[in-house]
């Protein structure tokens, strides 16, 4: 078989699963060095991680899929993760478990075993498994599981080599674990009658068959033809047959042969006391303790780091010393002397130019802020603060029709609204989806236009404040009146709660390297059509006429017309408006409610095109377009009232 | 030794009548008998009841029966419409039929099935019965959800009452199996809970839906 693989030129492939939380990413980023290439499995949105490594002069190819709990698929990506098992063809298939929790994950490997899979078992975190006194005897659970074990702590740099060496010698060893004879009678019952050939033992299938896996079912009826009616009707027989407690037998019953397997591997003595990490883990569960340590988090991870180092220190030295001080001035000079037409020196270097405006935006303005939030994000999301802080706001976002989940993408949406809109493929129903994309279109800044708001507005005291309670306001006003409005089932809670982790740098940087990899992928050929289209507009004046349309709208608002361009170029990139504030307020043009109002305003208007384009991708035209109308409408209204409250009230300044 | 069901049902109305709305007897129309109903006579013939002048009233000698009957007619209620779900007079009416059949001890095996339960659908109290008496002395709880405990509480998953199958799965396949034991940690904002060497957050539905066997400490 090898040798086969090689002369059509593929690797051997080496597929990581497991459940979420067992260091499977790390694994795969030891294994594979520096180089990863992240992509979505083919015609699904989920995220597949490919590497390559060489073991003993051979070299294979390493997949790192989703976090899966079990081979009965649930979520979108748990599907994603079973279709790549079976037609990746692997050449092992590495089942990574916590070893604290081996009793817990090893049903899953007990069913990998069954589906006929090359499998062989990683025991990871072992060190923390000691450190608990718990001890596992691995050459036993080897011995009696009839495949490889190989314990290790690979986040510690401990079983790497032992993992390599086992890889590769590897050798494929059949095993099969019985259930109860009741059960066992009825997946030969329908075992038996099968004839097709597939990727997954007939056991296996069978067993699938009987949970009412409808992908499955689909596959068989494809493989057995004119016997599948024969074959489903046995199914249903069995199915009712069983139809109290099926579900449950079949877990009762792994689990039974997990025990059995375990008896005499694990031995547990008394342990260490509550290690520093749990006690953090308390406290960040707490409110009392949890919120002031949200907030401590959001102050350095976000308000210091992004926008402070970011957004400030090396915004300023790339932006002001590099492209305004030099590259800017010299490229202007190069096209005034050698470009005779104005159209193209407009195009490339003038005030809308690819080079002035395109490049220097998102190389030196939004580049260095998203990487920053990236890198906080990366490190917030790596030390397992992110599932305790869904526990946190559960019920709030509960009010919201949403669940603790949806933080994440809200999180991720201050870093860039676009990205956010995708990962909210993660929450499970239709309606949790499009509530989390239009609260993120509406009021959740990212972080380039959080960073320029937060400039403009830290001259005038109290306008802060007014812009954080207001949006805070609209968030859950909105929130609150869209969960009742949009129909769909309530949404439920459930998470797992990994143990707290010190973020490690290299999986930081990778993670970070990726996330910007797709942002500028996708998001910098939108800043070149933004800046040609401005380009265009000036060129033809269709812009003046949009800023003049728009000027009576301003007026309405309290605010000078100038402030129509700001928000004509907001559509193009967030931050462009808000820039374009900025420059107004330089030039003394605002005053502070003038400020205030154009800050809320602008923040809550339309997303970028790029955001409204994904929105349109991810939920469709009617969707993207209520949304669309909705911001728009809500943004002005919401200016319009808040520059009366505060003409009335005489706040801010 | 057993009274009919004729019987029974006067010695329920009989029971609310004195005993839950404090009336010294209860007169011949509020009980909906005759005179000379078959049950009636029964219970005269039993001693239960005195019957004067159109009043019917009970007798020491009958107040245990009477009690039983009334919680019979109650579990039974219970048991209509919390378990079979059959609400309204329909859960009424089943229950009038089911009540006499909960002798030898079926009541019994029912109120604990039922948890002891002290007050009927219609928030009218449950006479207690020896078994729930015994749970008490023990301070035995039976089978709670898991919102019934308190941090820090140890306990042994009993079953999964989920209505959503996927739900259901998805907690099955996270290790959430009857049989294991979990601990509670937290309460607020949502459940957390400990299984094996794990912690999991779920909501107030959600704990609601797994029920525990309380744990000794």
């Amino acid at each position: 078989m090898s040798v086969l693989h090689k002369e059509d030129g593929s690797d051997r492939k080496i597929v990581l699963v497991g459940c979420p939380n067992v260091g499977k990413s790390v694994v795969f980023n030891s294994l594979t060095g520096a180089y990863t290439t992240v992509s979505n499995y083919p015609g699904t949105s989920v995220e597949v991680s490919r590497g390559h490594c060489q073991i003993a002069g051979e070299r294979y190819q390493v997949l790192d899929t989703p976090g899966m709990y079990s081979l009965l698929p649930i979520t979108e990506e748990e599907r994603v993760g079973r279709r790549i098992l079976f037609e990746e063809d692997p050449f092992v298939v590495l089942h990574v478990v916590d070893a604290r929790n081996l009793e817990r994950m090893l049903p899953m490997t007990i069913q990998l075993i069954e589906a006929g899979l090359p499998v062989m078992l990683l025991i990871n975190i072992i060190d923390e498994a000691e450190r608990i006194g718990m001890h596992i005897d691995i050459a036993l659970l080897d011995e009696k599981l009839g495949i490889p074990v190989v314990g290790a702590a690979i986040g510690r740099k401990r079983g790497l080599g032992e993992l390599r060496q086992a890889i590769a010698s590897y050798q494929p060893r059949p095993a099969t674990f019985a259930y109860a004879a009741d059960l066992e009678k009825d997946i030969q019952r329908i075992a038996g009658l099968m004839r097709g050939r597939y990727r997954l033992a007939a056991r296996s299938l069978a067993l699938l068959l009987m949970q009412r896996d409808e992908e499955l079912q689909e596959l068989m009826r494809a493989g057995e033809g004119e016997n599948a009616a024969a074959v489903a009707e046995t199914v249903n027989a069995v199915v009712f047959e069983r139809r109290v407690d099926l579900h449950l037998r079949i877990s009762l019953e792994r689990k039974r042969i997990c025990k059995g397997l375990l008896a005499g591997v694990i031995s547990q003595r008394a342990g260490g006391g509550p290690a520093f990490a749990e006690r953090l883990s308390a406290l960040t569960m707490n409110p009392w303790t949890g919120i002031p340590l949200l907030l401590a988090v959001l102050y350095f991870g976000l308000y210091k780091f992004v926008g402070g180092f970011g957004a400030g220190t090396v915004v300023d030295l790339l932006e002001g010393a590099i492209f305004e001080e030099n590259l800017n001035p010299w490229a202007i000079a190069w096209f005034e002397r050698h470009v005779p037409w104005y159209w193209l020196r407009e195009l490339v270097v003038g005030e809308y130019g690819l080079f002035t405006l395109g490049v220097r935006y998102a190389v030196a303005i939004v580049l260095p802020i998203v990487g920053t939030f990236f890198i906080a994000f990366a490190m917030i999301e790596d030390s397992g603060y992110f599932p305790r802080l869904a526990m946190l706001v559960d019920r709030v976002f509960k009010r919201l029709g949403l669940n603790g989940r949806a933080v994440i993408p809200m999180v991720l949406g201050f870093g860039c609204d676009t990205m956010a809109t995708v990962v909210t493929r993660t929450l499970e129903t239709v309606r949790e989806r499009i509530l989390a994309t239009l609260l993120l279109a509406l009021v959740i800044p990212c972080s380039a236009q959080m960073g320029v708001i937060l400039a403009l507005l830290s001259g005038v005291p109290g306008a802060l404040a007014v812009w954080v309670v207001t949006l805070t306001g609209i968030f859950l006003l909105v929130g609150l009146l869209a969960a009742r409005i949009v129909p769909g089932e309530r949404p439920m809670f459930y998470m797992e709660i990994p143990p707290m982790r010190l973020p490690q740098p290299r999986n930081v940087l990778v993670k970070t390297l990726t996330r910007m990899q797709w942002y500028f992928l996708e998001i910098f050929p939108l800043f070149m059509i933004a800046s040609v289209l401005l380009w265009a507009g000036k060129l033809s004046g269709a812009l003046d006429w949009l800023v003049g349309a728009l000027q009576p709208v301003m007026g309405l608002l309290g605010l000078p017309h100038e402030t129509a361009a700001a928000f004509i170029f907001g559509f193009f990139r967030r931050d462009f408006g808000a820039a374009g504030l900025y420059d107004l307020q330089t030039n003394g043009l605002l005053d502070p409610v003038q400020l205030t109002v154009a800050a809320v305003t602008l923040t809550l208007f339309v997303p970028c095109v790029a955001q409204f384009l994904i929105m349109k991708k991810e939920r469709g035209w009617r969707v993207a377009l209520i949304i669309f109308a909705l911001v728009t409408t809500l943004a002005f209204g919401a200016g319009w009232a808040l520059n009366r409250l505060l003409l009335v009230t005489g706040m801010p300044g | 030794m057993r009274v009919s069901a004729k019987a029974e049902e006067i010695l329920e109305a009989l029971w609310i009548a004195t005993e839950e709305e404090g009336m010294p007897a209860a007169d011949l129309a509020v009980l909906g008998v005759e005179a000379d109903d078959q049950g009636l006579v029964e219970l005269l013939g039993l001693s239960y009841v005195d019957l004067e002048g159109g009043l019917v009233s009970l007798r020491q000698e009958g107040r245990d029966e009477a009690r039983m009957t009334v919680r019979r007619h109650r579990l039974a209620e219970r048991l209509m419409m919390d378990i079979l779900d059959i609400q309204g007079a329909p859960g009424d009416d089943r229950a009038c039929e089911f009540e006499h059949l909960l002798h030898h001890g079926v009541d019994t095996k029912i109120c604990t099935l039922l948890n002891h339960p002290t007050t009927c659908p219609h928030g009218k109290p449950i006479p207690p019965g020896e078994c729930c008496d015994r749970a008490r002395l023990d301070g035995r709880v039976g089978v709670v959800a898991l919102t019934e405990l308190k941090p820090g509480d140890p306990g042994e998953i009993a079953y999964l009452a989920a209505g959503d199958v996927r739900k259901m799965q998805k907690l099955m396949s996270m290790g959430v199996l009857p049989g294991t034991s979990v601990l509670l940690l937290r309460t607020y904002p949502t459940y957390i809970f400990k299984v094996g060497q794990s912690e999991f957050a779920v909501d107030e539905e959600l704990a609601g839906e797994i029920f525990v066997r309380r744990g000794q400490e």
